[in-house]
């Protein structure tokens, strides 16, 4: 056998299929099947984990994903290793390493236990009151020390070697949860032809079956039923059945969250499966059959190993066959844990008596526990327990008052009653409803197309869950337009209706206490730390909840919810609907970034995108920045050659002989059609009716409100036919701003708009020797400079290949941009190339193109403007047409803040010590000496040692710069003030003869 | 994820291939560099934001690139209908729904306090 505890002829799995781990070092024996949970109960282990404030020792409290102590550490080797996995959910493969966490250095001996000792200090809202002061030590001193006492589990260190899949899925029918109520509506919305997605989170379907074991269907053992019911659906064409598969958010429109864990219980996964499968579903119809969730007591010391919930103790004698101890205490409010202790007893295992807190418990199940000779002490409460690493006895009292009497016991059930999981219903923003009769919150007002069904909608009772279900299931199928199949019917009998259920604190923990009686046990939160909340003013459930962090562990108050609600509604003398209930966040249980982000990881996070040159410029050494998502060629550094010397020498050359640069990027836009001409017009501030055929312009574009929005070179090729060009980063969002414009407010025009930016490769030849390398390549084009003056544009061939050659300069040199088809980019970039670089050319990159356009004072919008700078304000009021009457922009440019005086304009600034460079984004100041906070005049948006003036350079955007020419300003910096004077921001050839060379 | 109906496709796609294009039905003056500076704020600036029903402008950037308007309830995110550019505002009656007077989550109750 697999465990002493392990007992014959009970439970489900096979005893001759076993699995060996180790946890924290020790081998234990497994049967397949079980999980860490059940495993370690088989052999006796209930000491699990260690709290996470106060350190006390814990054991398995659940048998499901509400679990809040079991939490492990499990891995399959040094990659694959995964934190705060919760021990009754994570399946046993062989194998496996598990280890406790929270503990140092030992579970059974944790140096960490202290805290329970100084827990008087440890209050609600320590930290908020403790670490205040200094304001200075919380940086270096506060945050460290509780970022490493704090957190569970550790997080792995290597990078995660397997791999995620996703997937898109559509259905009519969605169905959470795979128990009676998920199954029975399954069959009826399959059988009427609906196309269905069941899913569950558990490795096989059945939910509250898996213990329940007094349930029959249709004459058969309700386990039994529901494996026979899943293969039935699996076998239908239009049924998909997901086990392993939690529905974990519920988003708009019945967008629905899934995650499959493919391998994580297998010993020797295939390498070629997913770890985990996100499914991306979008149902017509979702319904919610996720059940409910068993509440514990809360009394003192309620939080030792070997005190679970009475379910959860049912799963693992039934499922599992394990029977968590040998002489069972029970503790509840309910009459569902009376059937945990008829199924032990009949195991063979000492009940060493039921206390119920109820005077009068269910008549039926109280009966049957006289019959089977158990001790039921009603209107009794535990009012504590004993025992250091596992519970050894309880202590009761007759309610009102009288003596404890201590029971021996190594394990206690307890049950406060059911919660139902409205965590899905929730999230879809359905708004829950407070049940006074019933003391539960349950589904109220529907916001998406779903149902709730059976326990997690309130309904009590096997037969009436069927009959909701299946109704639920057809009702659905028909709502999506199924006609096929007949009726479903089930009969559905178990042995006991259950009554009963509280919310809060029992006997010996009520209002005037101190014990330590958990509410939430991951977080170590006590009642009396919500009613401390209270005191201290918390009176909304939002505020106790962070105040007293009450349900925002791991678990998100799976289990503690609604006994804070009921503490807190005690002490504020509410009802608790008037309190609320703090809203369920995506996701259910945690999920993997894994399994969120599937394959975009590494190069797939964000692809990059590369000109048709890029092999080239990496072939010849270029490092490459990103602009966008664009891999751009920054400088070409030779052997020896710091940035800075690059830099230097590349814009040195394109001066004195020739350059090459890939302009690729560049965002091209056709604009073709018999009013292109008037579109662009309304499009930019220039006028395009006067620009011939064969002629280029600067454009300036603005938004409404009048503030620059791109610039761009834009050629004329023929009356109707215009190749647009705008900023890199700005491609797309023009093209959707043109396109706006021509839909919706010009849709008049006849023009049709394609964006051609990857259409298009760009070769920039600058340089007085431009001319000289690309006149033998072309053919069909007189491209001098009389034929071909500067901001021209011709088709033609070059290097055989057809070719748009624009005459154009952002450098200030004579030079052309030669646009060829992307496919044959690399080609003519290497024929241009071959003819360059004997002549003393040099490939430059986007750095000394920065430095040289700056030399020449062009702009460069997103980096000299910033969504606040008119044209006039960048010296372009040239650009700005004023005899058009209209264009967007145009009377946003005439609002009362745009045309004020001492305005932000854009100016050329040179430092007093021209060695010295300034720094993008320095603040301008006029008075270094002015006490602060000083008047911030404006700040420097480009900054470069320009090579070519033997100083550095500079633009900035200062208020009424244009009128302070000449004038001394200061750039205050940490370590000095550096002094500088306002200029224009032309630094080199001011009359431009250079671009006609 | 909102699903999306574009009326020139003729299909629900997922809010993926969607652009939002802010509030429909405001036209561009056409004499728009005569208007006052009030006229431009009510044209350029001020929204109304309301708690229900919105008509708005979406593009389909992803397929069939064209924009359209959508009604939508801003509250559930529900759509009631989608329609081609420059049809008429349609007239949807009253408020799409009255605020439920049930029990309501802390949050939601503290959301319709003015």
């Amino acid at each position: 056998m697999s465990g002493a505890n392990r007992i014959a002829g009970q439970g489900r799995l096979t005893p001759a299929r076993t699995a060996r781990f180790t946890f924290d070092g020790k081998t234990f024996d497994a049967l397949e099947g079980d999980t860490v949970a059940s495993a370690l109960l088989a052999n006796g282990v209930h000491l699990v984990g260690r709290s996470f404030k106060y350190h006390r020792p814990r054991g398995i409290l659940s048998a499901g994903p509400e679990e809040p102590n079991a939490l492990i550490d499990v891995s399959r080797d040094a990659a694959r290793r995964q934190p705060n996995v919760r021990a009754p959910v994570q399946e046993v493969f062989d194998g496996m390493k598990v280890s406790s966490q929270n503990r140092w250095p030992s579970l059974a001996f944790d140096v960490g236990g202290v805290n329970n000792l100084l827990s008087p200090f440890f209050a609600a809202g320590f930290y908020y009151k403790t670490f205040m002061w200094p304001k200075a030590a919380w940086e270096k001193v506060y945050e460290p020390f509780i970022r490493r006492a704090a957190g569970l589990g550790v997080a792995p260190t290597e990078e995660d070697p397997d791999h995620y899949a996703n997937r898109y899925a559509h259905c009519d029918v969605l169905i959470a949860g795979a128990g009676v109520a998920g199954l029975s509506a399954a069959l009826a919305a399959a059988e009427a032809g609906a196309r269905v997605i069941l899913c569950d989170e558990q490795p096989e379907v059945g939910g509250a079956l898996h213990f329940d074991t007094s349930v029959k269907i249709d004459g058969q053992n309700g386990y039994d039923w529901a494996q026979a019911t899943a293969a039935r659906l699996e076998a239908m064409e239009n049924v998909t059945i997901l086990t392993r598969t939690t529905a974990f958010g519920y988003y708009n429109h019945n967008f629905v969250g899934l995650v499959e864990r493919v391998t994580d219980h297998l010993a020797r996964p295939d390498k070629t499966l997913p770890r985990e499968r996100l499914w991306q579903v979008r149902a017509k119809r979702v319904i919610l059959a996720t059940g409910s969730i068993e509440r514990h007591m809360v009394f003192a010391n309620n939080d030792r190993p070997g005190i679970m919930l009475a379910s959860a103790a049912r799963t693992y004698l039934n499922h599992f066959g394990v029977a968590v101890g040998r002489k069972v205490g029970v503790y509840t409010a309910n009459d569902s844990a009376y059937e945990a202790a008829f199924d032990l007893k009949r195991a063979g295992v000492t009940i060493a008596a039921i206390v119920d807190n109820r005077e009068k418990p269910g008549e039926a199940v109280l009966a049957e526990a006289r019959k089977l000779g158990i001790e039921v002490l009603t209107g009794h409460s535990v009012v504590d327990t004993k025992g250091k690493l596992r519970v050894s006895s309880m202590s009761v009292v007759r309610n009102g008052g009288g003596s404890a009497r201590a029971i021996p016991v190594d394990a206690l059930l307890m049950s406060a009653g059911w919660t139902p999981s409205v965590h899905l219903f929730s999230q879809s923003r359905g708004k829950v409803a407070y049940d006074a009769a019933s003391g539960r919150f349950l589904p109220g007002t529907y916001a998406q197309d779903c149902l709730s069904v059976g326990s997690c909608n309130g309904t009590d009772g096997l037969q009436a869950t069927i009959e909701e279900s299946l109704a639920a299931g057809e009702l659905m199928a028909r709502a999506t337009g199924n006609e096929g199949g007949g009726k479903v019917e089930l009969r559905g009998e178990n042995a006991f209706e259950w009554t009963g259920g509280m919310a809060g604190t029992g006997e010996g923990a009520g209002i005037d206490t101190t014990v330590k009686a958990f509410v939430d046990f991951q977080n170590d939160v006590c009642a009396k730390d919500i009613r401390l909340a209270v005191r201290e003013g918390m009176h909304s459930i939002e505020h106790i909840k962070r105040f007293t962090t009450n349900g925002m562990a791991t678990d998100q108050g799976k289990l503690s919810n609604i006994h804070g609600l009921a503490i807190a509604s005690e002490v504020l003398n509410r009802e608790i609907p008037k309190i609320g209930l703090t809203t369920f966040r995506a996701p259910y249980t945690p999920v993997t970034f894994g399994a969120l982000i599937s394959h975009s990881r590494g190069e797939l996070f964000d692809p990059a995108r590369k000109t048709p040159m890029h092999a080239w410029e990496e072939a010849h050494g270029a490092v490459f920045e990103d602009v966008g998502n664009w891999k751009r060629a920054w400088y070409y550094p030779r052997s020896g050659e710091t940035m800075h010397d690059a830099v230097n020498r590349e814009c040195r050359t394109v001066r004195n002989v020739a350059g090459l640069f890939d302009a690729s990027t560049l965002g091209k836009i056709e604009v073709v059609g018999p009013d292109a001409a008037e579109f662009l017009n309304l499009m930019y501030t220039n006028a395009w009716d006067t620009l011939k055929p064969g002629r280029c312009r600067y454009g300036i574009m603005l938004r409404e409100d009048g503030f620059v929005y791109d610039d761009g070179v834009v050629g004329r090729l023929a009356e109707d036919r215009f190749h647009v060009t705008t900023t890199t980063g700005g491609a797309p969002r023009v093209m959707h701003h043109m396109e706006d414009y021509l839909q919706t407010e010009f849709p008049h025009l006849k023009v049709w708009l394609t964006s051609t930016t990857e259409q298009w490769a760009v070769i920039a030849v600058q340089g007085p020797k431009a001319r000289e390398i690309l006149e033998p390549l072309v053919e069909g084009i007189d491209i001098s400079n009389e034929a071909f003056p500067h901001m021209s544009v011709r088709e033609g061939k070059i290097c055989g290949v057809p070719t748009r050659l624009f005459r154009m300069s952002f450098t200030g040199e004579a030079g052309y941009e030669v646009n060829v088809p992307a496919d044959y980019g690399e080609a003519v970039w290497q024929a241009i190339w071959a003819r360059a670089e004997p002549l003393g050319a040099c490939a430059y990159g986007t750095e000394t193109m920065h430095v040289l356009r700056a030399e020449k004072g062009y702009i460069i919008v997103g980096q000299d403007t910033d969504g606040t700078v008119t044209p006039h304000d960048a010296s372009l009021s040239w650009a700005v047409s004023k005899k058009k009457a209209d264009f967007v922009g145009i009377r946003g440019l005439k609002r009362p803040d745009l045309v004020k005086e001492g305005r932000k304009q854009l100016v050329g600034l040179l430092t007093k010590d021209p060695k010295v460079v300034l720094e993008e984004g320095a603040q301008i100041v006029a008075d270094p000496n002015e006490p602060k906070p000083m008047k911030m005049l404006g700040h420097v948006t480009s900054s470069y040692w320009s090579e070519n003036c033997g100083r550095s350079i500079a633009m900035a955007l200062v208020a009424g710069g244009q009128a302070r020419m000449g004038q001394t300003l200061y750039v205050p910096m940490p370590d000095r003030t550096i002094a500088v004077e306002v200029s224009d921001m032309v630094f080199i050839d001011k009359e431009g003869g250079r671009l006609n060379g | 994820m909102l699903l999306i109906y574009c009326p020139y496709c003729e299909e629900e796609r997922s809010e993926l291939e969607f652009r939002h294009g802010g509030d429909a039905h405001i036209a561009r003056p056409t004499n728009i560099a005569d208007i006052t500076d009030e006229e431009f704020q009510d044209y350029f600036f001020l929204r109304d934001n309301p708690k229900g029903l919105i008509f708005e402008r979406w593009r389909h950037i992803h397929g069939c690139g064209r924009f359209f308007n959508a009604a939508r309830d801003t509250v559930s995110d529900k759509f009631v209908m989608s329609y081609k550019a420059g049809e008429p505002k349609p007239n949807l009656s009253g408020e799409p729904t009255a605020t439920e007077k049930t029990v309501e989550t802390y949050e939601a109750t503290e959301g319709t306090a003015k």
